[in-house]
């Protein structure tokens, strides 16, 4: 019988030591055991010691499971968090620089507009595109911007944050009572 | 009152209880080696070779459950300690490893004998750390013995450079440490327990597998407690080997590759796994797909990550086996009812049936020596009252097969990294642990040839360790399986060339001596034993003997080649290897 292993995406916040070396520890991690990140982002917490590593990957059940264990494994990870087990919200930002002809500019600027997108650097035949949102929203702007012509894409990786618990909670029981 | 970084490095090892440090000078750590030179305290072994410094401190480590703690230099000599750390990784072993390291205002700058020793040993270390300021000194020291002995023990690396140990600063030794990313778990669940206490009452056909987590915790204790009162047969791996007597009633020895025909195919029927500070590697479980197919598993180890990364597991026990084993033996005291003698009696039968079937065994002629012979003469002699050290091929196959290990702590080979050239070192380690014990190691000539420079350890500082070479001038085991898997096509295995190891031995101030005929093993293993000096003994054996039973690679565990294949026992040889694949009725 063949079992066909799904292989999901997951977002694992990591908290860490802010030392010299542990993004190194991490990424030899990944490496060394041969799972997959796709994205990675690395910040200072409002604790300087520690830093926040949001990590975007894929596997199945029994390899996420060896990926939290692994990384909670490492000494200098503090915490391992898997966003995707429960409610989170995941931003993403990009600059997108894009080259372009006079009669594109005003098509340019309409679709950074219906994004919601900001020019945040100009010049006669450029504009440099912030946009901020999940990672749809961010491929769909690409998507459009694509045909007039990106010279350069930046993207920042995700970000994500777990949704507070205590509001669905309060949701539940409201639901409860009303039922 | 200020100390050096130097002076500050060697408070904080006594405080540490460390007695010996193994390794070898060099540039960047001069200043330490300049306060050792008036240290009472702690001896310093010098080796010959860095490689040998780091087995040393892993045979030491082995030997006594302590931190073994090696001191060497920056650049090639922290380089020649990364086989040893990745053994030491691989088998649980606690070592603290201080490597010296270029001044920090030249790190980076490719300055003279400097590696990136942090950035190589990373992988192959439980952790590791770079000395920055000598104010931090103390505080890493402390951090990493307590990382290293502590949860599933494993080498720490602390990088110290030279501008560190020149500098000065008060000696802030910390009485208590904490880790705010490292708690390991001890106390299993206790839930968790309870439902592998009722998995063990129900099942018919159990079979414990321990590993070297046993000896590890030190749980030997209560893990013959467990045996004995449910009267489960136990097996060992290669590294677990000890952990239970290998000549009580219950004990199937070995499993896996080189696993006994009983051994493995008891695992193979088992109804109840349960795995006890093991980690199913692939030597043990060959094809996984077919491992334990009739069997509920139950699996207990203090690293989450060894639960689960090859096998499915049915019933997870994280924790140190002492602790889980404590737990669980009184729940089974408390609801044991029955005779379970009568229980197991069949089970136990079908077991001994395989048994007398294919047993564990050679012939000894009149004209060569069987290797096994030489083992078997090891333990007939010694009782299982000794430290048995091994290399890595065929003969630490046969040693793990036929030496009777009786206690923890008293076999100590490389199992994980399998690293030939660990035999040696590691008994001179465990022999400086233990002045008085009889330490012998069980070499292969190839193996051998790899530290041999440590024979001039072994004279310095006296160490009276004996070493057999089983000489069959081969690499064995690579030519075993060139012969059952290459056709015979005996390539780069044959060790021409090999010196004349009396000779060697008397050139090192050693005593050499040799066995041609298998009527004067038993002399010159008991001369070697009353001699109260390091002995080298060559044992010339025949080449062609192979280890069995084997489990070629990738089959699964109960079919196994049993002896080497004639053309007439062809037939027959298919016959037995279609009723091996027949599985007991549940």
């Amino acid at each position: 019988m063949l079992l066909k292993i799904k292989n999901m995406e997951h977002i694992i916040s990591l908290l860490v030591e802010n030392k010299s070396g542990v993004l190194s520890r991490v990424a030899g991690l990944f490496s060394g055991r041969g799972f997959n990140i796709d994205s990675l982002s690395v910040s200072p917490t409002l604790d300087s010691t520690m830093s926040l590593m949001t990590i975007v990957t894929e596997g199945d059940e029994r390899v996420l499971e060896q990926i939290t264990k692994q990384l909670n494994k490492v000494i200098d990870i503090i915490k391992v968090v898997d966003l995707t087990e429960k409610e989170y919200v995941e931003r993403e930002t990009a600059l997108i620089k894009i080259h372009t002809r006079p009669e594109d500019r005003a098509e340019a600027l309409r679709v950074a507009d219906i994004f919601r997108a900001k020019v945040v650097d100009s010049t006669p035949h450029t504009y440099t595109i912030e946009i901020t949102g999940d990672p749809k929203k961010i491929n769909a702007i690409i998507n459009l911007l694509r045909p007039l012509g990106i010279k350069e894409l930046v993207r920042t990786g995700r970000i994500a944050i777990g949704r507070e618990e205590f509001k669905s909670a309060a949701i539940q029981e409201k639901k409860r009572q009303t039922a | 009152m200020k100390l050096t970084g130097a002076e500050i490095f060697i408070e904080c090892l006594k405080r540490e209880g460390v007695k010996t440090v193994f390794g070898l000078p060099g540039g960047v750590v001069l200043k330490i080696f300049d306060v050792l030179y008036d240290e009472k305290e702690l001896e310093f072994v010098l080796v010959r070779h860095e490689q040998g410094a780091i087995h040393m401190a892993e045979g030491y480590a082995r030997a006594t459950g302590q931190a073994g703690v090696v001191l060497v230099t920056s650049g090639p000599g922290a380089t020649n300690i990364v086989t040893g750390l990745v053994n030491a990784m691989m088998d649980s072993c606690p070592l603290v490893v201080f490597t010296g390291q270029v001044s920090t205002n030249l790190i980076g700058n490719d300055a003279f004998q400097e590696a990136d020793i942090v950035g190589i040993s990373r992988p192959c270390t439980k952790h590791n750390y770079l000395v920055k300021d000598v104010n931090e000194l103390a505080q890493v020291i402390k951090e990493a013995f307590y990382i290293a002995t502590t949860g599933r023990p494993g080498p720490v690396l602390v990088d110290l450079p030279k501008d560190v140990s020149m500098s000065v600063a008060e000696l802030n030794y910390p009485e208590k440490v904490y880790v705010r990313g490292y708690n390991p778990t001890y106390e299993g669940n206790k839930w968790q327990i309870k439902q592998a206490a009722e998995a063990i009452a129900k099942a018919k056909r159990p079979i414990i597998y321990a590993g070297g987590g046993v000896i590890n915790a030190n749980a030997s204790e209560e893990l013959r407690e467990l045996v004995e009162m449910t009267q489960i047969p136990i097996t060992m791996t290669l590294m677990g080997l000890g952990a239970f007597p290998g000549n009580h009633s219950l004990s199937l020895g070995m499993l896996g590759m080189h696993g006994a025909y009983a051994t493995n195919m008891a695992v193979h029927n088992c109804d109840l796994l349960i795995a006890i500070g093991s980690r199913f590697d692939d030597r043990v479980t060959g094809k996984i797909a077919e491992f334990v197919p009739n069997a509920r598993i139950i699996h207990m180890d203090v690293d989450p990550t060894s639960i689960k990364k090859n096998i499915h597991v049915d019933i997870p026990i994280v924790g140190d086996a002492k602790a889980v084993l404590r737990e669980l033996n009184q729940i089974l005291k408390a609801t044991a009812n029955g005779n379970l003698k009568d229980v197991r009696y069949p089970w136990l039968k079908q077991i001994e049936e395989w048994n007398v079937k294919h047993p564990l065994t050679y012939t000894q002629g009149e004209d060569i020596i069987k290797p096994q012979y030489v083992i078997d003469m090891i333990f007939r002699l010694t009782r299982g009252d000794a430290i048995i050290t091994s290399d890595v091929g065929q003969h630490q196959m046969w040693t793990a097969q036929f030496y009777k290990f009786t206690k923890p702590r008293t076999w100590i080979n490389s199992g994980g990294l399998g690293t030939m050239g660990y035999g040696f070192p590691a008994a001179l380690g465990a022999q400086k642990a233990f002045p008085d014990s009889l330490v012998i190691c069980v070499a292969g000539d190839g193996s051998f040839q790899m530290n041999l420079q440590e024979l001039a350890t072994a004279a310095h500082y006296k160490l009276p360790v004996k070493v057999a070479i089983i000489n069959n001038q081969y690499h064995g085991m690579v030519r075993q399986w060139q012969q059952l898997f290459y056709n015979g096509r005996y390539s780069a295995s044959r060790l021409d060339g090999g010196p004349d190891y009396v000779k060697l031995a008397e050139a090192y101030g050693v005593v050499g001596l040799r066995a041609k005929k298998p009527s004067e093993v038993e002399a010159v293993l008991k001369e070697a034993i009353r001699i109260k000096r390091p002995v080298l003994i060559d044992f010339h054996v025949d080449p062609h003997e192979n280890c069995y039973p084997m489990v070629p690679a990738g089959g699964a565990i109960h079919q196994m080649v049993l002896e080497d294949p004639k053309p007439e026992q062809k037939a027959e040889q298919q016959r037995v290897e279609k009723e091996k694949e027949s599985i007991l009725p549940a």
